[in-house]
């Protein structure tokens, strides 16, 4: 029972690793891409991520494409007068010299039409297009539906 | 690696308070907008809801202990689980305190969320949450009583919901005590509530 406890451990623990492993495309690196388990299909699915431009040109993400969701798009949380909406965004702005987070609260990728339901311990891929350094594809580890981010501080060590 | 960005909004911020010192009166005299009126006294609101266990759940039944209330929808990809995932936080920190706590998540969808919907939803967070619907007539009026609102708007063939996303607080008679605003700064969250506790 120890050994299998020990095997179910290592397999649920192992995938935190590939949020925490940086992806690089010109001069942005992406990081921290994760999401948050659904309950069945029919409801959207989230992708979170971290995008550090080390250039001197200004960037921005104009798309998401994944083979999880049939309609994958970038929207913003916005709140005003206390009502939270959640606009489209045709672009994500990531400026030279800086960190832009897609995290809770703020711009997310939306994924509908979800081809199946996503299970926390699970991973998919991501395309991301930029307007400047072109696509990259990044892996999303799938975290529970209470997540606030991967712990990356301890993992990947 | 939050990054929510500091923006004072709603009941709960400085303009809001800022408001009631001065009196609504004075707002109105001078022309400028008026501000968000205050949530009822739980006693004063009137609604008849189901929680995710099958049970009816009345105003009556939330006075002799705080409230903390949410309003969302399942659907919800954003706000809801990160909310839901913060009370849930905030509760493990309160520890036995928030044992006190009626903590409800009230649905503004209650066509997509029905009592088995919520029960599977709520599952994901701490078990001291209980799911709220209703017949939407039901849903408009508590939502009233709390002074929030919520609209349904139509996204590629399907629909999502605005709503008032921050979590109300009230007092062991009924008395709103604060609002913990979706983007304020969360180190606020739990001295709000304990107020609310009145310990």
């Amino acid at each position: 029972m120890k050994s299998v406890a020990l095997f179910a451990a290592l397999t649920l623990t192992a995938p935190a690793a590939f949020a925490c492993e940086p992806f690089a495309v010109g001069d942005l690196t992406i990081e921290h891409a994760w999401s948050r388990a659904t309950i069945g299909a029919d409801r959207p699915g989230v992708f979170y991520v971290e995008i550090t431009n080390a250039g001197s040109a200004d960037d921005a993400l104009v798309g998401i494409a994944t083979p999880a969701a049939g309609m994958p798009m970038l929207h913003e949380t916005v709140v005003t007068d206390g009502i939270a909406s959640m606009p489209h965004s045709m672009s994500v702005p990531v400026p030279a010299g800086q960190t832009v987070a897609l995290a809770p609260g703020g711009y997310h990728g939306m994924l509908m039409g979800l081809v199946t339901a996503l299970k926390e311990g699970g991973s998919f891929p991501v395309t991301l297009t930029f307007q400047r350094a072109g696509e990259v594809t990044v892996t999303v580890d799938v975290l529970s539906m209470r997540a606030e981010g991967p712990d990356c501080a301890h993992a990947g060590q | 690696m939050r990054a929510r960005r500091a923006v004072i909004l709603g009941l709960g911020g400085g303009a809001g308070a800022a408001a009631l010192t001065l009196g609504l009166g004075w707002w109105r005299s001078g022309g400028s907008p008026q501000p968000a009126l205050l949530p009822l006294a739980i006693g004063e609101m009137a609604f008849t809801l189901t929680d995710h266990r099958g049970r009816t759940v009345t105003p009556a039944d939330w006075i002799g202990r705080p409230t903390l209330a949410f309003f969302g929808f399942t659907w919800c990809p954003d706000v809801c689980p990160t909310t839901l995932s913060d009370i849930s936080l905030w509760l493990e920190d309160l520890g036995p305190d928030a044992d006190r706590l009626n903590v409800a998540f009230i649905t503004v969808d209650p066509e997509r969320d029905t009592e088995a919907v919520l029960a599977d939803y709520v599952a994901n967070f701490d078990p001291r949450i209980t799911g709220l619907t209703g017949p939407l007539a039901e849903v408009e009026r508590v939502a009233a009583g709390f002074r929030a609102r919520f609209e349904k708007v139509p996204q590629d063939g399907s629909y999502t919901m605005n709503h008032t996303a921050g979590v109300f607080l009230f007092r062991a008679d009924g008395r709103f005590a604060s609002i913990i605003d979706y983007h304020e700064d969360r180190r606020f969250a739990l001295p709000k509530i304990r107020r609310a506790l009145g310990a």
